[in-house]
């Protein structure tokens, strides 16, 4: 039976939802981890991110190079993204009005005026010699997101107790706190900008310390590019990786980036720092980069925190650098890089006129807006009564919500729906590594089992093997469960015969249920359903089990 | 506000120039003579004077979301000083221990 299915019990350590990333491996993972963290008692840990997007226009955003992914080396390239003496550089429409839409998705003000800057450094993946980004004129500034607070590191501080000081921003306020619904933290964004992405080096050797050259490939430099800086307003690891995830739910859900970390369209480098609790000052901040995952995020920033605790502890102080995420051996290392580094020199980019961007434009791509992830979160709650966590988890992809909501209109229980695909969906989905949109298995196909598991045709058990075969092939279920005769055995004599051969070969446990350890019963159940490959009703096999053994007596 | 040899120093080093000593001398006072001049602005009253972001009275030139053709891969390469294969072969990026 659907037992398993209709619990959330072995839901939990399924696959991720959205296909990409190891969402829900590392919500457990936290869950575990934060278990413990008592340094958090003490210390309050805060940090900022700096997220970068791709965006998903066709063609750069200074040039009409084409910004597909995996072309041959250097073939997407032309005069003005490989920084050629003499070129002009054009904006791209698109790109432009994906930041303002970015912009109002994450309840920013968008600038009226707004200009491109020169951001001036040497590096061989920046054919230029100087990026073209945005300085004191980004095109979005002061927005926020709302997320679910960490409930493990509000401990009283001056500004984590829930409801905390009001108006206060960054802080955990009761606003969101509904029924049953947990505290909310506001991460403030501090700015949206656009920008240019350089190119791709490959190392020769090891990595880039041993190598002696690197080969570089353009394709990627000036493809638009998004920068997403957050207020520190993170009080923890755990926030960091919602706050990225909720992030990425929403540049989603606007179609603006496809924000696969994987293939580098969506990365994130984090400020950190630590102070005793209670305290209003700031200590001094890491950065750390190289943070290649969603999980890579969590655990960087979870040994980078407990790393400066240590140290204030030790009566040391925290050293302001920059430092590298290793994977491989799960710890932080500072980086080298040359002392003028951090020394830009910005200035207005003479290539590039100014953008006034009219309010009726703004107006036109707000109106234009989709249903944010949020919203529609909390529709599902009202609308189809699914927990908190349901609607959080289904909503983070909008294939996943549309899939959700297609099969939930024509059946009768959405919790249910929710369970396949949270659990059996999103399980195959990523042990295959595809999108939802990539697999034939339909809404309406999914419905349409669940329907043959209420008919008694099929036991739930033996719909996981069907919607399997479903997930690769779209066939439909009625289809599958007739050809391989996977019909529920529900005959009452088939089964009693079945049910006689399991009580003569196992006079032990037969027994024991006589001698009342009813324990003894799911045994023989098992060996019934074994002997049926799990065809039989087992509620019925139980029925009919009993009655034999009671009869026997 | 009079430019010191260091400011020299510093700006050649950002923009990888190698100067001799001679250069450095003369450029301190070059560069301290440019400046100079351009403080006469300040004399100005800008009080209400907007920032100007670019010279010319132009404002949002954007061009449409269309793919136009890129440079043959052999063009692109053709000026690069090294190559390796269809890549630009450059120096090791990071001086590290
Ligand atoms: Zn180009």
């Amino acid at each position: 039976m659907s037992s398993n299915l209709s619990g959330s019990s072995d839901l939990i350590g399924s696959g991720n939802l959205s296909g990409s990333g190891n969402l829900r491996s590392s919500i457990n993972t936290s869950a575990r981890e934060s278990e413990g963290h008592r340094e958090y008692e003490e210390y309050e840990v805060i940090i900022g991110l700096e997220v970068h997007a791709e965006l998903l226009t066709d063609s750069k955003i200074f040039c009409g190079c084409s910004t597909k992914f995996g072309a041959a080396p250097n073939s997407h390239v032309c005069p003005i993204c490989l920084g050629m003496p003499g070129v002009l550089p054009v904006v791209n429409r698109k790109a432009v009005e994906f930041a303002i839409r970015t912009g109002l998705a994450l309840n920013c003000e968008i600038a009226e005026f707004s200009k491109f800057d020169r951001k001036n450094y040497f590096y061989p993946d920046l054919p230029k010699n100087y990026q073209i980004s945005q300085y004191d004129l980004p095109l979005c500034r002061n927005g926020y997101i709302d997320i679910p607070a960490d409930t493990s590191v509000l401990s009283g501080g001056p500004d984590d107790s829930p409801g905390g000081r009001p108006g206060e921003k960054g802080s955990c306020t009761g606003a969101g706190i509904q029924a049953g619904r947990g505290p909310v933290r506001r991460i403030r964004i501090k700015r949206v900008h656009l920008e240019e992405e350089a190119g791709k080096s490959i190392h020769e050797g090891q990595n880039i310390v041993e190598s002696s050259f690197s080969l570089e490939d353009y394709n990627r430099a000036g493809i638009p590019l998004m920068e997403i800086v957050s207020e520190p307003d993170i009080r923890s690891p755990r926030e960091a990786y919602v706050y990225l995830s909720t992030l990425r739910a929403i540049l989603q859900y606007i179609g603006v980036s496809d924000c696969k970390m994987e293939e580098g369209s969506l990365r994130c480098d984090a400020n950190i720092s630590v102070r005793p609790r209670g305290s209003t000052r700031y200590g001094a901040q890491t950065e750390l980069k190289n943070l290649n995952s969603f999980r890579a995020v969590e655990k960087g920033l979870a040994f980078e925190a407990a790393r400066q605790i240590d140290a204030l502890r030790r009566g040391e102080r925290v050293v302001r650098e920059t430092r590298h995420w290793d994977e491989a051996r799960g710890i932080t290392v500072p980086m080298r890089s040359k002392e003028e580094a951090h020394d830009y020199r910005y200035f207005p980019e003479p290539d590039l006129v100014p953008m006034v961007i009219e309010r009726e434009w703004v107006e036109r791509i707000r109106e234009e807006l989709p249903e944010l992830p949020g919203a529609r979160k909390e529709r599902l709650m009202k609308e189809y009564g699914l927990p908190e966590y349901d609607a959080g988890l289904i909503t983070e992809s909008r294939a996943m919500a549309d899939f959700f909501e297609a099969c939930a209109r024509n059946y009768r229980d959405p919790k249910i729906v929710s369970n396949w695909v949270m659990g059996e969906l999103s399980r195959l989905l990523n042990e295959s590594g595809k999108d939802i949109s990539e697999v034939p298995v339909t809404p309406g196909g999914l419905a349409d089992m669940l329907k043959l598991i209420d008919e008694g045709v099929i036991s739930g058990k033996i719909a996981k093997a069907v919607f399997e075969e479903m997930f690769s092939t779209g066939k439909a279920a009625r289809e599958i469960v007739k050809e391989k005769g996977l019909v529920q055995i529900a005959d009452e004599g088939q089964l009693l015969n079945i049910i006689d051969q399991v009580i003569a070969e196992n006079p032990g446990p037969v027994a024991d249920v006589a001698a009342g350890k009813d324990k003894a019963i799911t045994f023989l159940v098992g060996q019934v359903m074994r002997k049926t490959q799990g065809r039989a009703n087992p509620q019925l096999a139980t029925r009919l089990l009993r009655e034999r053994l009671q009869e026997g007596r | 506000m009079p430019i010191t040899k260091q400011d020299v120093e510093h700006v050649a080093a950002l923009a990888r120039l190698e100067l001799g000593e001679e250069e450095k001398e003369s450029l301190t006072e070059q560069l301290g003579k440019i400046l100079e001049y351009a403080d006469k602005l300040k004399e100005l009253d800008t009080e209400g004077v907007p920032p100007t972001a670019h010279p010319l009275p132009i404002k949002n030139v954007f061009r449409e979301d269309r793919v136009r053709p890129s440079l043959p891969v052999e063009d692109a390469l053709a000026n690069a000083p090294e190559r390796e294969g269809s890549f630009f072969k450059v120096p090791r990026i990071m001086e590290t221990d």
